[in-house]
């Protein structure tokens, strides 16, 4: 019982930082229907973004997350605004294909600056509490916390916000919304803004919690959150959400069973699985084709 | 049986709304058949069932004796029900002969090995489509322009290029979702000519959605009238002008509407 | 007739020189090398331009076909059949190569029947993750550490062989009434059913074809560099060859050739990059999408890989002809 509420924590904490990332992508996917392939990379540089920083000037945590995802937040404006705009008519190929290069450029530029994984220094001192036998320490409760606070932010800027009305207007009729006076391309900025401060923020999150950062993160990690929100039904926020906390949960049921070269195999198969019978994810609903 | 096509208390739902409610209609073979119906009475809904696109909540379809309800669109096209699309929908980036030969196609015997290692028989059937394929266009006066982009067409062209492609299906019922949109009326009237010649060459049924009035008046031995989903009358053409019902629905003055 | 042996001719020579070309010492290794990759880049071009170009999807997978080619061309060569005489064991370690990563093929091709778009890119993905990571799990072929001391099978002649295979054997696919069904398809799906084409079926031999040759090029490959580890099929393996597909041409033979051609040579020439290389391909590939996304050669082939077509002059009686000027609108 111990053993499973402990990794009920280590699936909470994972969970919420895929969710983080995860909410990045569904939210892209629902203003247009895109797949920012480049958001792993995104979050992976908010890992370096961190690094960046403390080695610049050391500054306490909470100064450390809101510059990263400042810092992330603008990058992902300026993906948006050179390589996304542009395509915005294209066929819907070609704007997935240019988020996968715009992904690859990242993560490989950063490998070639730091070809190395790299140790992230503390941010904070880790404090670990025990009761009745479960170790949780104060890096948990602050991840979890953090995420959780994070998406609680959101899902009042979306449903209770002018802005957030604005955004789900985009989502659903991205032609038409212009015509009644929303400005759809700063809607759009914004969003992706949003979407990848948070997965910036994940990236700090993560880089404290398993203190190794690579240039690989963004596919090892990035993509798995993707896979979440896939699982849950791209496009929907609640979806990515379940989709993060079920993959956790089973990532870290995995990882206890078998060696830890099977978490992707997993994830994937997993993703697959739903597919196959829920091809829109969990919460997802189908668009139908009109003739 | 004189009865091509016969719909049984066809319904269909998307959700809360019902876009088809218990239409029971029948076409008989060789007859010009006309649906109308102000927007959003079901009309295209009612194409789309019968050829397959989507599968009707309830109800049944006979085409020449078969079920087709649940049939997938290809097999139902096999079948002999060909059709033409409101918005034209041609393979534009492709030629104007492939538009004709994809659908000829469907009549060759080509199995994937035969393709794939390009077998003088399978040499043999592309021969057979090419040629059959070469001499409908030319009989529409298309056969000069094989060659060209079927994007690059100009607009009664690509409708006729939609007509010669369901053509090439060999069918025996052809439905043709509002052939004469976007043309003046004098346009339409000459498609009516053009119509009544295509009906009278390849002995076909045909079940047409219209707007032009005076070209369905002139057109077709029988009208059926939709509205919301439901057939709110039908008959000779004369009799549906005079219906009172009808003339409520939409038939305000003759001529289109907007 | 004359002019339907000539190609053949050609191709015969051409076999022909590529076979005595390291015998005569005019071509050292290095070139060797370079020309056994272009060809097999060739092949996996082509074959995922089959999906993505004619057909108009967007597969990710390929590099996962093609691992699975190379691992089971591999485990013939070097575990079950280490001592067969090779002239005989190759060609058949290719076929099932070949044939391993087409029966792949088949699952993929046929959820592609459900899902377009997105939703058939992320599966493909889902594929390519497995297949990789499912190799990285399985200690018979060495694990993450893949599979050494591959014995060098591959020549220029059969590099050149299955490459001519390959394109002939799309190229007759691509003019066939199952080529036309899957442009169809890329124009529009709803429009090809209900014009007769039988879309499943053309979807699964459009995605079996493209698999099964992306396997023959991956057994091709593992027996030029002897050496394999999965993490050779990744995503930046699939990424070269979709680069390959759009800068050559969506939709083209010659196109296929064409990137081949230009990234295999661009591959090596970025060599001293080291891992700098890998951004440039995908740079490329950004800037191919926002400014020529069909490639050079987009829906469009040189007239001499077409098969010709005999169309019969076509001249009208002159009563026929007023008939219709009257008629057609």
């Amino acid at each position: 019982m111990k053993y499973l509420i402990q990794q009920a924590i280590n699936a909470l904490q994972l969970g919420s930082i895929y969710a983080l990332i995860a909410l990045g992508y569904s939210m892209v996917y629902g203003v247009l229907t895109m797949i920012n392939f480049a958001h792993g990379d995104v979050f992976m540089l908010g890992a370096f973004f961190c690094l960046l920083l403390i080695a610049i000037v050391p500054v306490p945590f909470w100064l450390a997350l809101i510059v990263v995802m400042g810092a992330t937040a603008m990058l992902g404006t300026l993906i948006e605004r050179f390589a996304y705009r542009p395509l915005r008519n294209a066929p819907r190929v070609s704007a997935i294909i240019t988020a996968l290069g715009c992904g690859l450029v990242i993560q490989n530029t950063t490998l070639g600056l730091s070809p190395y994984a790299r140790p992230m220094p503390h941010l904070l001192e880790n404090v670990t509490y025990q009761f009745s036998g479960i170790t949780i320490t104060l890096l948990q409760i602050i991840i979890i916390g953090v995420s959780v606070g994070l998406m609680l932010v959101l899902d009042f800027l979306i449903r209770k916000t002018s802005f957030g009305m604005a955004m789900r207007a985009v989502a659903s009729d991205r032609a038409t919304v212009p015509l009644l006076g929303v400005p759809a391309n700063e809607v759009i900025a914004i969003t992706f803004a949003i979407g990848a401060a948070l997965g910036g923020a994940a990236g700090l999150l993560y880089g404290m919690a398993y203190p190794v950062v690579s240039a690989a993160m963004g596919i090892s990690v990035g993509w798995k959150a993707f896979v979440a929100a896939v699982i849950g039904g791209i496009g929907n926020m609640r979806g990515a959400v379940l989709g993060a906390f079920i993959l956790g949960a089973v990532e870290v049921m995995t990882v206890a069973v078998l060696p830890s070269t099977y978490r992707d195999l997993i994830a994937y198969s997993l993703l697959l699985l739903i597919l196959v019978f829920k091809p829109h994810g969990l919460l997802g609903k189908p668009t139908l084709q009109k003739a | 049986m004189s009865a091509l096509l016969q719909t049984r208390n066809l319904t269909r739902q998307f959700g809360g709304l019902r876009a088809i409610g218990d239409l029971s209609l029948t076409v008989d073979r060789g007859e010009i058949l006309g649906v109308i119906g102000p927007n959003g009475a079901g009309k295209t809904t009612l194409f789309n069932l019968l050829t397959g696109i989507y599968p009707p909540s309830s109800g049944e379809i006979l085409f020449d004796g078969i079920s087709i309800a649940g049939l997938r669109p290809s097999e139902i096209a096999r079948h002999g029900m060909a059709r033409t699309f409101q918005n034209i929908r041609l393979f534009r980036q492709l030629s104007v002969l492939e538009n004709v030969r994809i659908a000829y196609d469907s009549q060759i015997v080509c199995s994937p090995p035969d393709a794939l290692l390009r077998t003088p028989r399978a040499r043999l059937r592309e021969k057979e489509s090419i040629n059959a394929s070469l001499e409908l266009l030319d009989l529409f006066q298309l056969g000069s322009l094989a060659e060209d982009r079927a994007g690059d067409l100009s607009y009664g062209a690509q409708r006729r290029l939609e007509i010669v492609r369901a053509l090439a299906l060999k069918p025996s019922l052809l439905l043709l979702d509002e052939p004469a949109a976007g043309m003046n009326p004098s346009e339409a009237m000459q498609l009516t000519d053009f119509l009544r010649w295509v009906h009278g060459k390849f002995s076909l049924t045909i079940v047409l959605i219209e707007h032009h009035m005076q070209m369905v008046m002139a057109l077709c031995d029988r009208i059926e009238v939709l509205e919301f989903g439901v057939r709110i009358a039908g008959g000779k053409p004369e009799e549906v002008k005079a219906n009172p019902r009808v003339i409520e629905a939409y038939l305000g003055t003759e001529g289109d509407l907007p | 007739m004359k002019s339907r042996l000539l190609p053949l001719g050609l191709l015969l020579v051409g076999l022909i020189v590529a076979a005595i070309l390291p015998a005569t010492g005019l071509v050292n290794d290095y070139l060797q090398f370079v020309l056994i990759s272009v060809a097999i880049n060739a092949i996996l071009c082509v074959s995922l331009n089959l999906v993505n170009g004619w057909m108009g999807e967007f597969s990710v997978g390929h590099a996962g076909f093609m691992a699975l080619g190379a691992y089971a061309s591999s485990i013939l060569t070097v575990k079950l059949f280490p001592t067969a005489p090779t002239a005989l064991l190759f060609p058949v370690a290719v076929l099932i190569g070949g044939g391993v990563a087409g029966l792949a093929g088949i699952p993929v091709g046929i959820l592609s029947f459900k899902t377009r778009g997105d939703y058939l890119a992320i599966i493909t993905l889902a594929f390519l993750m497995i297949v990789k990571s499912g190799l990285e799990n399985i200690p018979y072929t060495g694990g993450p550490r893949g599979m050494l001391g591959i014995p060098r099978l591959t020549t220029v002649a059969w590099a050149y062989f299955w490459c001519v295979v390959a394109f002939w054997v799309i190229r007759n696919l691509v003019y066939s009434k199952y080529g036309r069904g899957i442009s169809a398809i890329r124009e529009d799906e709803i429009a090809a059913e209900a014009m007769g084409v039988n879309t499943r079926q053309a979807k699964l031999v459009a995605f079996v074809t493209s698999s099964f040759f992306a396997g023959v090029a991956g057994a091709l490959f593992a027996h030029q560099l002897q050496f394999i580890n999965p993490s050779s099929f990744d995503i930046l393996k699939s990424t070269e060859i979709l680069v390959m597909v759009y800068l050559g041409g969506v939709a083209s033979l010659g196109g296929s050739l064409l990137g081949a051609g230009f990234v295999t040579i661009l591959t090596q020439c970025l060599q001293p990059l080291g891992t700098w290389r890998m951004v440039v391909l995908p740079s490329l590939l950004v800037i191919l999408m926002l400014f020529r996304p069909g490639g050079i050669m987009g829906y469009r082939d040189w007239s001499w890989l077409k098969p010709r077509l005999s169309i019969k002059p076509r001249g009208k009686s002159s009563e026929e002809s007023q008939e219709q000027e009257k008629i057609t609108p």
